[in-house]
């Protein structure tokens, strides 16, 4: 039993009008999605009654679900409202999907970010599921006069002892006001028959057909366009211009200074573009340019430095290095990365004096609406965040910086503005992977390793190395220091944040060390976790049989253990946002340059609620990965300015370096953990050690 | 500004606009056509690509005043019903993820297949070759691409 307390407010009554239901608005429709779409097997209700905040019961038995998070293509409009469909005991083809707005008093954590929209809503969206089936039961059961246990539920029909029936549809006006029960039983996942099954992005019939469902596609009535210009370096700062041929260009409707930004309103998107380019701005430098030559060479010294406080701290490595009959130690560098959603930043702001109307694309809605009162100096209430589906969102969007550019621009000109990024504004802006350099080194004694010290200095992030990751806790001496370095480049969460470098400089250092050592690769990191079982040193946060067991599965699938002329295989592991990932990447050497064919890849992340979405993910982060891993790099020049600002310059991978991606998931009845993320740190690493760097 | 009268999705539209205004711009605000996406304003990753007389092409480096006599399709005029082999392999196989590049894919592949029904997998490749995706849904598209080839 699970205690309905979780998340509370989401249970309460919707509204007093509850009892007479919600009438039906017009082309409601046309704001859904529906996974059968056209052939939606209940009649359209002529009302609808809100059971609770996740779901609405329509009078002919179909069911309405909102989908609480932010949607940047990692899939939870769909898995979401499957979960909540499960446990409501209905069929997922009565089921339409909608899209949520921020709530904060109905919903937790309506962030897409950290791979941790279904772990940490896995008991609000069952609850919620259970809780309205547990209405509904006791509903038809107290109207046939019998006890709710006695009845049998499924697929959104009730049967009562003697063999009666009641739909959903027809117990849904009452059901909205019976009383919430204080504890809801959960299914047995044996017992699941839409979790576990593959199903189709709801979105897809909007999708192909081109549908407004994007930020980008925001049109409002009296909406104006603006294009922003930014000083072109970081750190530089805006002296003066001259936007006197901007202003000539027909469908300019003003240039505004805001702070050392200038923004150009049009009455359309072009207009703004093109006016942009026209502006003649005068640019001051800092004393202190940040260049990637210059960044580069401090990230090094500092990742040779020892901190004060390191984060970890086993043992005695001084020790153990002065003992050491060999020490292997490597340095690996990591460039900044834009995150280069395909869906350029934009987002919609109308600063009215009644109120803040904002839509548009963002991974942290409820903290953009505190960002948003606070610029304004304005209570939150009066501030609403329409959201959209994301064209891709790779953590970029969880920083709100254009969010509040698009509200510093209606405020100024007094209208409904929709700002729009150019590809070039959206490479060039910042908010980057930061820069991240690593140091490892370690010390053999007797054949064995006997002390690891890793070292990683970071542009702003702050935590370079994960104190409590694979191989923490497996070796006696073991120490971690992180480094920050301040820099004017702004720094953003990118997939799989520090995760993404350090998983390959780890992973690489491993496979010299296994090679040092004269062991396989794989063998040589199961010793170290079978040799552990235990006696791990300290605290960490991986699982040591779970790692074991994804080690294993990619062994036996990848045929590591058979050679193929012409092909090697490399292998890496990493542990991410509550989740195991091995992969073994073969790649062809003997046919021109080197080419990633193939990818095996275990992963074990618990119940997998929608195996089609989450293979999407999984293959998904592995051709990312790998795409960033051979081609990614933005540099800053001189005049600490991005050398690359549009796709001829920074290359993306393209279908002709895909390789296959095979996925093999563990199986398991445990909560499901993420999945967004966990299968693009391992990549790097995997391609780096089949030869490939 | 000049007036601009063409062909779109079997409808004559009209457009007043500066005659360096990409096609892609004057779909998006001016015939409010949204499906067709801006992604990079240099023709490299394929988000706009439309129908020109039957020929993929990125509306985004097309000015208007090229278009001429040329038959405009987007996104929305592929099909009536959405059901073009290619928008029906694409439900099919669950190719979206984001989706913000699948309208481009989609026209590349339709453009693709209308000239070559029985393309190699080479030929999907190189054709397809010019429409970026971030999130990687690369595999199911080429999966995609060649069931909707064989529906045909």
């Amino acid at each position: 039993m699970i205690k309905t307390t979780y998340n509370r407010r989401s249970f309460l009554k919707v509204s007093a009008a509850t009892g007479g239901g919600m009438l039906l608005g017009f082309n409601w429709l046309a704001g859904c999605s529906t996974p059968a779409q056209a052939d939606l097997a209940k009649a359209l209700p002529s009302q609808w009654y809100p059971i609770n905040a996740y779901l609405k019961i329509g009078d002919t038995g179909l069911v309405t679900i909102i989908s609480p998070n932010p949607e940047i293509g990692q899939g939870v409009k769909t898995s979401m409202p499957m979960i909540v469909a499960e446990e409501l005991d209905v069929e997922w083809k009565d089921v339409v999907v909608e899209q949520g707005n921020l709530d904060t008093g109905a919903f937790t954590r309506q962030v897409a970010g950290g791979s941790q929209s279904i772990r940490q809503s896995w008991d609000g969206l069952r609850t919620a599921g259970a809780t309205a089936r547990q209405m509904l039961l006791e509903t038809a059961a107290a109207r046939w006069g019998v006890a709710a246990s006695a009845c049998t539920v499924a697929n959104g029909i009730i049967t009562s002892p003697t063999g009666e029936k009641l739909g959903y549809g027809e117990l849904a006006a009452e059901a909205a006001t019976a009383t919430i029960p204080e504890e809801v039983a959960l299914k047995d996942p044996k017992d699941y028959t839409i979790i576990g099954k593959g199903k189709r992005n709801v979105d897809i019939p909007a999708i192909v057909t081109g549908k407004p469902l994007y930020g980008i596609d925001t049109q409002r009535e009296g909406m104006v366009v603006a294009a922003m210009m930014r000083p072109p370096g970081f750190g530089q700062t805006l002296v003066s211009f001259d936007d006197s041929a901007a202003r000539a260009v027909e469908g300019v409707i003003d240039v505004v200074r805001i702070g050392d930004k200038i923004a150009v309103i049009a009455s359309s998107t072009w207009p703004a573009f093109k006016a942009k380019k026209l502006i003649q701005a005068t640019w001051k430098s800092p004393e202190l340019i940040h260049s990637s030559a210059y960044i580069s060479a401090e990230l090094s010294k500092l990742a040779q430095q020892r901190t004060d406080k390191p984060s970890r701290n086993d043992g005695d490595v001084d020790e153990a290095f002065a003992a050491a009959d060999k020490i292997l130690e490597r340095e690996y560098e990591g460039p900044f990365l834009p995150h280069n959603c395909m869906e350029p930043m934009n987002f919609y702001a109308d600063v009215r004096d009644d109120a803040v109307e904002l839509h548009g694309p963002i991974q942290t809605p409820e903290g953009t609406r505190k960002d948003v009162a606070e610029l304004l100096g304005r209570p939150e209430s009066e501030i609403s965040i329409g959201l959209t589906r994301m064209g891709g969102g790779f953590g970029r969007r969880l920083f709100s910086d254009f969010v509040i550019e698009a509200v510093e621009i209606s405020r100024e000109i007094k209208k409904p503005v929709k700002l729009v990024y150019t590809r070039e504004d959206d490479m060039t802006a910042g908010v980057y992977r930061p820069a991240a350099t690593y140091r490892i080194k370690a010390a053999i004694k007797e054949g064995q390793l006997s002390a690891y010290h890793i070292s990683g200095a970071i542009v702003n992030l702050g935590l370079a190395v994960f104190p409590d990751r694979f191989p923490a806790g497996l070796i006696s001496n073991y120490r971690v220091d992180n480094h920050n370095f301040e820099s004017p480049v702004t720094f953003g969460y990118w997939r799989a944040p520090i995760s993404n470098y350090l998983a390959t400089a780890d992973q690489m250092f491993q496979d010299e060390l296994a090679k040092e050592l004269g062991k396989d690769p794989i063998e040589f990191r199961l010793e170290l976790l079978r040799n552990a079982k235990g006696k791990v040193v300290g605290e960490i946060e991986y699982d040591l049989d779970k790692s074991i067991r994804v080690m294993e599965l990619v062994l036996e699938k990848s045929n590591w253990d058979k050679t193929e002329p012409g092909v090697k295989k490399g292998f890496s592991y990493y542990y991410s946002h509550n989740t195991h990932v091995a992969e073994v990447a073969h790649v062809r050497h003997d046919d021109g340059e080197p080419r990633v064919e193939n990818v095996t890849c275990a992963i074990e992340c618990g119940i997998v609620v929608n195996p089609m979405g989450a293979m999407q993910q999984a293959q998904g982060g592995v051709i990312d990965g790998l795409g960033h891993h051979l081609y990614g790099r933005l540099t800053l020049d001189a005049e600490g300015i991005p050398e690359q600002n549009n796709f001829h310059q920074f290359r993306l991978i393209r279908m002709k370096e895909t390789p296959q991606v095979e996925v093999h998931f563990v199986p398991s009845t445990e909560s499901p953990t993420g999945l967004g993320e966990p299968t693009l740190p391992p990549i790097s690493g995997a391609v780096a050690n089949a030869g490939m760097a | 500004m000049p007036s601009y009268s063409f062909l779109v999705n079997g409808e004559s539209r009209t457009a007043t606009v500066d005659a360096d205004t990409p096609l892609l711009w004057v779909l998006r605000d001016e015939l409010q056509l949204v499906g067709t996406k801006f992604g990079c304003g240099i023709a490299q990753c394929g988000a706009c690509t439309v129908h020109l007389d039957g020929v993929a092409v990125r509306s985004c480096s097309l000015p208007i005043s090229a278009v001429g006599e040329q038959k405009v399709t987007t996104i929305e005029g592929l099909s009536e019903e959405g059901d073009h082999p290619v928008q029906v392999a694409w439900k099919e196989h669950d190719v979206p993820q984001c989706g913000y590049c699948q309208a481009g894919q989609i026209m590349t592949a339709s453009a693709l297949l209308a000239k070559n029904p029985n393309p190699t997998e080479e030929e999907i490749k190189s054709a397809m070759n010019g429409n970026i995706c971030r999130c990687g849904t690369y595999l199911r598209i080429f999966d995609a691409v060649k069931a909707a080839a064989q529906s045909r």
